[in-house]
């Protein structure tokens, strides 16, 4: 038993196919409350994949993933669904900002769906998540009215929406320019620091992979030292 | 709201021209379903209601509905030798004890009951020859049992009575032969005989053949002419409840043999044409709502290949397939209701602009414009067959939207 909030164990992902493809193999990774770990690695070697194995998203060939000591191999759809919305923060290269809804409106959305607080008390955490990532003015503006930076953190609200034990980011940084990409590995690396949550975030970018906690490194599908 | 609500809500406002063209096509085929079924069930009532106002809700003929039996086959019927070329009693034509069986039928509870003789008539006026219909009628009688005497518009019942050789003649059967209130004219019958009769009375019943084929006299004048003193050969019953006709004309059969038609038999050949009608109104705005139901089936799928993305991003958060699926059936689902609601008002338009259109017509029924019929069931129904057909539309879309894998989008949009 160990205190990790994500544990992967000889974690392989194949997918089935006339010729199988092997998007990861035998992955062995613990992530703790507290770190900010970025992931490199050439282009095709399985950054993503690792990613949505890690948030539920999609489930090992092989091996096992592990939350907060339990297993999560067997759930259903259903039970994965619930996890992602409870445990899980995801923020994607692109923003995937729902373009009819307000910036507050897309960070309600997790709130909404989870339905654990009142509307009003969803509303104000929201304006205060909105605020803490700078988004203050902007929070009924909807995203074609928003620069690529503002986007981008209007995506990292709302995956902070429900309060996630891990955010899961896929190349966040991919459209923006350096100063907007430093500024959002420095909002990962608050939030690792804050407190029981970590961040896992796939970069290209060595340079920011630095400001990380902890790197790993892949290639093939395989986890190599950085 | 409810999330999938709102996101619904979204994807139609974002998209605002193609909801309107579908909320338009919805509109349009419950509108025109509003309006054709008040139309068609206005009519059909206008007609019913007439032909229970104007005409008997029974009638008991001097026929039977199946050749009877003649005395050698009640005798021998299952006898060893059968019997080829029996010549069949020849039997008068009339209801036997005619009176004495309308006194008994006008005894049951909720009946009138009125005798009377039909026969064909030749009316010769001037040099116009035109054949009708004659009834015989007792007037104190016949009154109880059709409308006769609120359909006249010149003359009264009782007109017969007090004027020798009096007859009553249907508005379009007397402008055929031309004759007018007062007017003296020949009446001929089959049988050969000839009565100078004075017209007392024209009738308009709105009814096509009644109005230009029938004319009515005393009962006795009428078996004078037809050569049949004292012969009834149909009794008219008029009932307090319309709807017990049938079962009562086949109570009355069985018990007197005659055979005796309910307004329902009499008039099925109408009755029929209005179920073929109804089946032609029914398709023809179902088809419409199908073109609508196609339109919003179009427009759902579109949303659906445009927001992959969002789907798939719905899904990484934790909305699970049956939300994903409930965005794009509520999308039909409004598209319908709001088709619905305008289309109640546009049915409504409509059948108010069909209530101010005039025109002259004969077919069964004379009119001067459309006999409206303002019924909630019409409105309901176009609403619930609209909305149905509209969420189902929606149905296949939305199932494939909650199917989308969201990786393979994630990995596509990466």
């Amino acid at each position: 038993m160990t205190d990790a909030l994500v544990e992967a164990r000889g974690v392989t992902r194949v997918l089935p196919g006339p010729v199988p493809v092997t998007l990861v193999r035998d992955i062995d990774l613990e992530i703790r409350a507290g770190e900010f770990i970025a992931v490199s690695g050439p282009s095709g070697s399985g950054k993503s994949s690792l990613l949505y194995l890690l948030g539920l998203l999609d489930e090992p060939s092989r091996g096992e993933i592990r939350l907060e000591g339990r297993p999560t191999a067997g759930l259903s759809r259903r039970e994965r669904a619930r996890l992602r919305l409870t445990r899980f923060g995801f923020v994607f290269q692109f923003h995937f900002l729902l373009p009819e809804f307000s910036v507050l409106d897309n960070v309600l959305i997790p709130m909404r769906k989870l339905g654990r607080r009142s509307d009003r008390e969803m509303h104000r955490r929201g304006e205060e998540i909105v605020a803490e990532l700078g988004l203050g003015d902007c929070l009924r503006k909807t995203p074609d009215r928003l620069s690529g930076g503002e986007r981008q953190r209007a995506a990292i609200a709302r995956a902070l929406a429900n309060d996630p034990l891990l955010v899961l980011a896929d190349e966040p940084t991919g459209n923006l320019d350096t100063a907007n990409a430093r500024l959002v590995f420095g909002i990962f690396a608050r939030l690792a620091a804050g407190g029981g949550r970590a961040v896992v975030t796939v970069t290209h970018d060595l340079g920011l992979a630095a400001t990380a906690s902890r790197r790993v490194n892949l290639i093939d599908g395989r986890l190599v030292p950085p | 709201m409810m999330l999938v609500l709102d996101i619904a809500f979204g994807h139609l406002r974002k998209r605002k021209r193609q909801t309107v063209v579908s909320v338009l096509g919805v509109a349009l085929g419950v509108g025109f379903f509003i309006a054709i079924a008040a139309m068609m069930q206005g009519f059909q009532q206008y007609f019913v209601k007439k032909i229970i106002d104007v005409s008997p809700h029974i009638v008991m003929k001097d026929e039977y509905r199946s050749a009877p039996q003649q005395p050698v086959e009640r005798l021998y019927g299952d006898g060893a030798v059968s019997l080829a070329g029996v010549k069949p009693r020849n039997e008068p034509r009339g209801i036997k004890d005619g009176q004495a069986t309308t006194a008994e039928l006008a005894r049951l509870p909720g009946v009138a009951a009125a005798p009377s003789l039909q026969g064909q008539i030749f009316l010769r006026y001037g040099s116009r020859d035109v054949s009708a219909t004659l009834i015989g009628i007792e007037p104190e009688r016949e009154r109880r049992v059709t409308n006769i005497e609120g359909d006249l518009i010149a003359g009264r019942l009782d007109d017969l009575y007090t004027v020798a050789n009096g007859i009553i003649l249907g508005e379009g059967l007397a402008d055929k032969v031309g004759a007018r209130r007062g007017d003296t004219l020949s009446v001929v019958s089959p049988a050969g005989v000839a009565l100078k009769m004075k017209v007392v009375g024209v009738l308009r019943s709105g009814i096509t053949t009644v109005d230009n084929f029938i004319a009515y006299a005393l009962l006795k004048k009428a078996q004078v002419l037809q050569d049949r003193p004292n012969v009834v050969n149909q009794i008219r019953l008029h009932l307090a409840d319309v709807e017990t006709a049938q079962d009562l004309a086949r109570r009355i059969e069985a018990r007197f043999g005659y055979r005796t038609e309910a307004w329902q038999e009499t008039n099925q050949n109408v009755l029929g044409i209005f179920v073929i009608q109804n089946g032609i109104m029914y398709s023809t705005t179902g088809a419409i709502l199908v073109v609508a139901a196609f339109g919003i089936f179009n427009i759902i799928s579109t949303v659906v290949l445009e927001k992959t993305r969002d789907i798939a991003i719905l899904k990484s958060i934790g909305l699970e397939e049956r939300d994903i699926q409930a965005v794009f059936l509520l999308e039909g689902l409004l598209i319908g209701v709001l088709g619905a609601m305008l289309g109640w008002g546009a049915g409504f338009g409509l059948t108010e602009l069909l209530g101010t259109v005039r025109f002259e017509i004969e077919g069964f029924v004379k009119s001067q414009g459309f006999y409206l019929s303002y019924s909630p069931t019409h409105y309901l129904i176009a609403a619930g067959v609209a909305v149905a057909a509209a969420t189902f539309a929606a149905y296949l879309p939305a199932r494939k939207a909650a199917r989308l894998d969201p990786i393979a989008i994630l990995r596509g949009a990466a």
